[in-house]
């Protein structure tokens, strides 16, 4: 099992390394692999080597922001995925189940329907995605009598569903030629306009859920036992339950806010990091994050390059996700059980 | 010697939905204890109120002589181990890492386990004598050697009372003794160990002493000897039963 999980990391960090280098290349403009070199060297060793401002300006402006972008991003959903496929026992959860996503899309639709300033629509998809699950949360909790895994489950579903509808709603009432297709736009995902500073102000965020992750990363694996085994070996399941949950949303929540809503990756990654190492969640985390980034980051060096117009991401991780995660269905009967 | 467990005028159930009350038990080391009663008797909710996962409507749990309802649940974990009915493995965590979980209650809120604890986990395997199934996944394995590695967890938290639901339910034949022969095995350690069953037989086989519980929480408790009497199965389970001596064992025989 150690020299497999050596093997898989090596692996996985070895394809993010290639796949950020090339998607530093590749582009409209493209630049050879000597001027990015001579670039890292200049910016990273200040070494004083000439390069073309244009290439800089690329770089730095428009590749860089969106690289950190899609890597931030995709480490997110995937560490939040992991977190709660664990905890709700089941390989099939992603980290919207409790409804941030929705909830992040009705705060950002809210804020194009009003003709907000972009700020102000990331903003609103980040408070409308911690609301929801709060809310969600809050009644889960109060569903005395019922299994309390399946009674956040159900909120969830549920408080998702209202939230679908509040947005369909919006969407029914806005302007045709100027909100929805921004609104549409919005739900597609895309990383396409991610400046410096959305990723500033989303970074912090992403960092404060994942610490509680990290630190709890071996008594996560408790949280997939029964509640009663769980508890009876030590743990108190329904505080460490609510500290994860608050860690994934906001992961979830600071990345949907600058991305929209981008789907799979917190389905799926998990699952094939799982399948590459096990379920061991201190071993998994990471490698579910570095999975998670290599992947949002093909996606959406994809999604730039292979026509001549942006292909919004989040309609080519379905694409590319939908026969991926149906593969695995079929060959994955052994890591885990219904 | 102070009781390992200990339960004094216990009322166990729901506010509304009383199930057994005034019950007293005193477990010694090296005690076993084969609670009997019928689906529904309240087995269950009696283990999970002694485990602390249910509070007690009334009377005290004692563990080591300290009152259950004030210790933290690592207090309680570390004092006693927990034999789940039917472990459902979800994941495919391998055994190795399925038992070290069993330690949990010795590990730091934000740590892993370190070298101790794994020399526990592996102890407990090794007294299982499970250990070619240490690096096998929880889910691959066949019931008997779940509950053996389940059994194995319970051990790894290093408590000295174990309780174990329906230990040996659907279990094949050299399964059930199997778990049996470890439960003695143990107790002669000097464990105290509950165990419940719905095989009465094995109270002669296992137990030093045996709780009769019915619909209703009517109690009987004493030696196998005592409490396992064709009146008192019958009363119980309401159907006829022969107890016999056959070449010196009590065995019990259903009468169709």
């Amino acid at each position: 099992m150690r020299g497999r999980t050596v093997y898989a990391y090596a692996l996985a960090l070895g394809a993010l390394l290639l796949l950020t280098a090339f998607a530093f290349a590749v582009g409209r403009f493209p630049l050879a692999p000597g001027e990015l070199a001579a670039l890292a060297a200049n910016k990273l060793f200040g070494a004083g080597y000439a390069v073309a401002p244009t290439a800089e300006t690329v770089v730095m402006q428009v590749r860089g922001p969106r690289i950190l972008a899609a890597l931030l991003v995709g480490a997110a959903l995937a560490a939040a995925g992991t977190a709660y496929q664990g905890m709700f026992r089941n390989p099939l959860v992603s980290p919207d189940i409790l409804g941030v996503s929705a909830g992040a899309a009705l705060g950002a639709v809210l804020g194009i329907f009003f003709s907000q300033s972009a700020l102000v629509i990331q903003l609103g998809a980040f408070a409308g995605g911690l609301a929801a699950v709060a809310v969600v949360y809050a009644v889960g909790a109060n569903v005395r009598r019922h299994d309390p895994i399946l009674a956040l489950i159900l909120a969830g579903i549920v408080i998702g569903t209202l939230l679908g509808s509040m947005i369909a709603l919006l969407k029914y009432l806005a302007d045709p030629y100027n909100q929805l297709p921004a609104i549409t736009y919005w739900l597609l995902g895309s990383l396409a306009a991610v400046a410096p500073a959305d990723i500033a102000l989303a970074a912090p965020f992403a960092l404060a859920g994942l610490v509680p992750l990290y630190l709890l990363r071996w008594r996560m694996n408790l949280l997939s036992l029964s509640d009663d085994e769980a508890r009876a070996l030590g743990v108190p399941v329904g505080r460490l339950r609510f500290a994860v949950v608050c860690a994934a949303t906001l992961m979830t929540a600071a990345a949907v806010a600058i991305s929209g809503i981008i789907g799979w990756i917190g389905l799926l990654i998990p699952h094939a990091a799982r399948l590459l190492i096990g379920p061991e969640f201190s071993r998994l985390l990471p490698l579910s994050m570095v999975l998670g980034a290599a992947f949002l980051l093909a996606v959406d060096t994809l999604s730039r390059t292979i026509a001549p117009i942006e292909v919004p991401p989040g309609v080519l991780t379905a694409l590319i996700g939908t026969p991926f995660f149906l593969w695995l269905f079929a060959v994955s009967r052994r890591t885990w059980q219904q | 010697m102070a009781a390992v467990i200990e339960a004094r005028a216990l009322g166990y159930g729901y506010p509304d939905r009383p199930v057994g009350r005034d019950l007293g038990l005193e477990l010694a080391a090296g005690d076993v204890l084969c609670v009997l009663g019928p689906n529904g008797g309240g087995k269950t909710t009696l283990f999970r109120t002694l485990l602390g996962l249910l509070p007690a409507q009334a009377g005290t749990v004692l563990l080591e002589g300290q009152a259950l309802a004030a210790m933290p649940r690592g207090a309680i974990a570390r004092r006693l181990g927990y034999v789940p009915q039917g472990h459902a493995a979800q994941f495919a965590f391998t055994v190795s890492e399925a038992v070290l979980m069993g330690r949990t209650a010795h590990v730091g809120l934000f740590a892993a386990p370190g070298a101790a604890d794994r020399e526990a986990a592996e102890r407990a395997i090794r007294t299982l004598g499970i250990g070619e199934l240490a690096a096998r996944a929880v889910t691959e394995l066949s019931g008997g050697e779940r509950q053996l590695a389940m059994i194995a967890r319970a051990l790894a938290q290093g408590a000295r009372a174990l309780v174990l639901d329906e230990p040996t339910a659907s279990l094949d034949f050299g399964n059930q003794v199997r778990v049996l022969r470890e439960i003695r095995r143990l107790a002669a350690e000097g464990y105290a160990i509950v165990f419940s069953t719905h095989d009465p037989g094995q109270a002669f086989l296992a137990a030093s002493r045996v709780l009769l519980l019915a619909q209703g929480g009517a109690l009987r408790q004493g030696t196998p000897a005592e409490v396992i009497t064709a009146e008192n199965l019958r009363a119980v389970y309401g159907v006829e039963v022969r107890v016999d001596t056959v070449a010196g064992m009590r065995v019990c025989t259903p009468v169709l």
